[in-house]
């Protein structure tokens, strides 16, 4: 018993690839309740982030600063009443949000959170995921079409053409950043482990690999895939001052948090894609520059430090909070999470915890970086219309890529084209 | 609703049995509660794909039969109830009405009520115009520039607030003049909201005018040239826009406009983003003429000599003033009663929105909604 728990945590490969069917199992369990505490969390950071940029407060009142705002609300949804049109498709229309969480938490079988930290991994990983998270679009033309409805089959028409021409640049870019794993030894991979491995032999991450090339492809992907998850500027499907909400307009309660549970999960899922193929996935930053033991070390205890940082900004917000009565739980709340951060934080100093958990969080702050940057351009930018997203797909980003397809392949071929593009080593 | 013309009908209703599905034209409903339709407007399109074939406006969810009420009020009964048909610039209607009543009396208003008029209602264009920037950038997709500009609105709702106790509908004017004088600190704070909101509008230039998506989203898009312009009687910001130096201001100046040094900006090419550049260099205009009027403000009396009971001699006058969103006008008629015989209002809401079929005929969906913002309507005046 205590050999089939324990007998994991000694080996280098993933559950998956172990055969080991327990851990893949604890692991599917750990990704699916992680994800969707990201989810939960990301809910709140999307609204306090842009309510800040709005010169508002945002949510405030369930817990400290609104930090429990995301469970009552999806307490409400679940509550709510089960309502379906009467001339919709019925199977069809209950199927959609099923499919639509089904594809999105399928992609996430083969993210690699760390050295060994995957539910499994693949040959073909890549390939895997891209081709399961552009299935989400079938559902979200099956939501369009079953609701029986103009303004969710206009959203289903719009999703369905946008998802289908951004995911070809997508390709294209990801193809780009692919060739470059089989720079040291030869041959290339698709499976997501070997490509961040083939990103720590080489010393650097893809991004600056044959500078401007490696970076073009990241930039191409970086915009393809927020039209692909239907976010602003991109969000034409949902755009609710002209759809009113698009293909999920018919849709309400549970049905419509799986579809907002589906829409977060995807963004996560591509942008540990990016993260994976172009910002060196689990490796720390800085790993030329700042080379050798002691700097390994240093960067093993960032989360100790992050963790730590955030328990003294609690800490300190407990002692300025007022200490009026209606605030004494909200107070305890904050206080409690204080301690338990400053707990964790002090047992991840241990190196042999630092270093189990210092992958995963360096994973996890690359894609929180993504997360940002989709709130961020949500409140910067007024909203594409379809006829410039098609033509910013077809005439700008398609030819961009196919270009770094090329150029990329040249390069490698012929190492004297090399002084030809800047060299960063 | 019973509609004859053909235009409405659905495939569902010409071949029964059959539905929207079967046909490639698409009638939708935009509205009346749709979320950027700036209140209860209904657009009935027809659609082929995402092209607008044809469109129809349904108005009248927010009929309150203003001008018929005014039959059954005394004249100065009636001064309130203008208020509510642009809620957004409740000064300019009161002051539309109150000079149509006083041209009627032909009584001239003491210069001191007249420069505190100026001063309110060229403010009420500032929060007018942040009101239409907000809700019209909100439409074409950006949501952080409409928080910015209601945060600004409320330094001059401030004043409104201090000056006659109410922010929204003011009531700030009385036939005859002001009934109340500015309190004290009113030029100080007047000042000190001008020099507030200047920097602000070079701020929303900076986050909306270089943007790229906004420049693509507006550029030729709803274009309306000055003569369809004229032709279809459109005034104010979308007239200018269109190249046509126009402002009643300068044309037929009332409420001694003529005192006052400012440009009336026009754009060239009459398309969204002309009516938005021409729109932003108004505020920047009003803050020029607040700037006038406060430092040059009279002493004097409030109130011309009228009678406690209004009783103006039989006859008919029409009273226009540039409202922030166009040629306001009041025509007027009085039987030598008590009460008006005839109100009728010019809405230039209403007029202005005539034009919204020949400017996105032939465009996309979202255009439609980028058209209605930058018609800048307000259905309180639309429907009356």
């Amino acid at each position: 018993m205590k050999q089939a728990l324990f007998g994991y945590l000694q080996s280098k490969v993933t559950p998956g690839e172990a055969g080991d069917m327990l851990w893949a199992t604890i692991y599917v369990l750990l990704v699916f309740a992680g994800v969707a505490l990201a989810v939960l969390f990301m809910n709140w950071f999307e609204r306090k982030v842009m309510a800040h940029m709005q010169v508002r407060m945002g949510p405030m009142r369930v817990g400290p600063h609104g930090l429990l705002q995301p469970i009552a609300d999806a307490l409400k949804l679940l509550l709510k009443e089960d309502v379906m049109p009467e001339k919709s498709d019925k199977l069809v229309f209950w199927f959609a949000p099923v499919a639509v969480c089904m594809t999105a938490f399928t992609a996430m079988l083969v993210v690699p959170f760390g050295r060994a930290h995957a539910i499994t991994d693949m040959n073909i990983g890549v390939v895997f995921m891209l081709g399961v998270s552009s299935l989400s679009v079938l559902s979200i033309m099956m939501a369009g079409w079953s609701s029986n409805s103009h303004y969710p089959l206009l959203g289903g028409l719009r999703a369905g053409a946008q998802m289908v021409s951004y995911e070809i640049a997508m390709g294209l870019a990801v193809v780009s950043a692919v060739m470059l794993t089989s720079m040291s030894t030869g041959t290339g991979s698709l499976s997501m482990m070997e490509i961040v491995n083939q990103q720590f032999q080489q010393g650097r991450w893809f991004a600056f690999s044959f500078f401007p090339l490696g970076f073009i492809g990241f930039v191409v992907f970086a915009i393809a895939m927020v039209a692909e998850t239907n976010r602003a500027p991109f969000d034409l499907p949902e755009a609710e001052s002209e759809l009113v909400a698009g293909y999920m307009t018919e849709y309400s309660g549970f049905r419509w948090s799986l579809f907002f549970l589906s829409e977060y999960t995807a963004m996560i899922a591509v942008s540990s894609i990016a993260v994976t193929l172009w910002l060196g996935g689990w490796l720390r930053p800085f790993p030329n520059l700042l080379s050798g033991h002691r700097w390994d070390l240093a960067f093993s205890w960032g989360p100790a430090f992050v963790a730590l940082a955030t328990a003294a900004l609690c800490f300190f917000y407990v002692i300025k909070m007022s200490s009026i009565r209606a605030m004494r739980l909200n107070r305890l709340g904050l206080a409690a999470l204080a301690a338990v951060l400053g707990a964790l934080g002090l047992l991840m100093l241990l190196p042999p915890v630092a270093s189990r958990i210092q992958d995963i969080f360096w994973f996890s702050i690359k894609v929180a970086g993504f997360m940002y940057l989709y709130v961020w351009y949500r409140t910067t930018f007024p909203r594409y219309r379809f006829d410039q997203l098609m033509k910013i797909g077809w005439k700008v980003l398609l030819p961009v890529s196919l270009g770094v397809v090329v150029l990329t392949a040249l390069v490698g071929v012929r190492h004297e084209l090399l002084p030809l593009v800047w060299r960063v080593r | 609703m019973t509609q004859n013309n053909k235009f409405y009908e659905s495939v569902e209703e010409v071949a029964p049995g059959r539905t929207f599905l079967d046909s490639s034209e698409l009638v939708i409903n935009m509205g009346p509660q749709h979320p950027s339709t700036h209140g209860v407007l209904r657009v009935i399109l027809k659609l082929d794909g995402e092209k607008v074939l044809g469109l129809d406006c349904v108005i009248g969810y927010l009929h309150r039969g203003v001008e018929k009420i005014a039959e059954n009020r005394t004249w100065a009964q009636f001064n309130p109830y203008v208020d509510r048909l642009d809620y957004v610039a409740a000064v300019s209607n009161g002051l539309g009405y109150c000079l149509a009543v006083e041209k009627l009396l032909a009584v001239e208003v003491p210069k001191r009520a007249q420069y505190l008029r100026v001063i309110l209602t060229e403010l009420n264009r500032l929060a007018s115009h942040q009101v239409w920037l907000g809700t019209h950038v909100l439409d074409i997709g950006a949501v952080t520039p409409l928080f910015y500009a209601f945060r600004d609105r409320e330094l001059i709702l401030e004043v409104f607030e201090k000056y006659c106790g109410a922010r929204l509908t003011t009531h700030a004017f009385r036939i005859g003049g002001c009934r109340w004088d500015a309190y004290e600190g009113f030029a100080e704070e007047v000042r000190k909201t001008c020099d507030f909101i200047v920097p602000k509008i070079a701020e929303y230039g900076e986050l909306i005018t270089g943007n790229r998506i906004w420049v693509e989203r507006t550029k030729g898009v709803g274009v309306l040239s000055g003569d369809d312009c004229k032709a279809l009687g459109v005034t104010g910001p979308m007239l200018r826009g269109a190249g046509v130096r126009w402002d009643v201001r300068k044309a037929q100046p009332y409420s001694s406009y003529d005192d006052f040094e400012f440009d009336i900006p026009i754009g060239a090419a009459g398309d969204t983003f002309d009516r938005y550049m021409v729109r932003l260099e108004e505020m920047r205009q009003s803050i020029r003429i607040i700037r006038q009027a406060v430092d040059g403000l009279p002493e004097g009396p409030l109130m011309a000599k009228v009678p406690k009971m209004l009783k103006p001699p039989a006859g008919e006058v029409y009273q226009n003033i540039e409202a922030p969103k166009g040629e306001l006008g009041y025509y007027v008629v009085s039987d030598g009663g008590p009460q008006p015989y005839r109100v009728r209002v010019r809405p230039p809401s209403f007029i202005n929105l005539q034009a919204l079929e020949k400017m996105v005929k032939g465009q996309l969906v979202a255009d439609v909604v980028a058209v209605i913002g930058t018609l800048d309507i307000v259905l309180g005046e639309v429907d009356r």
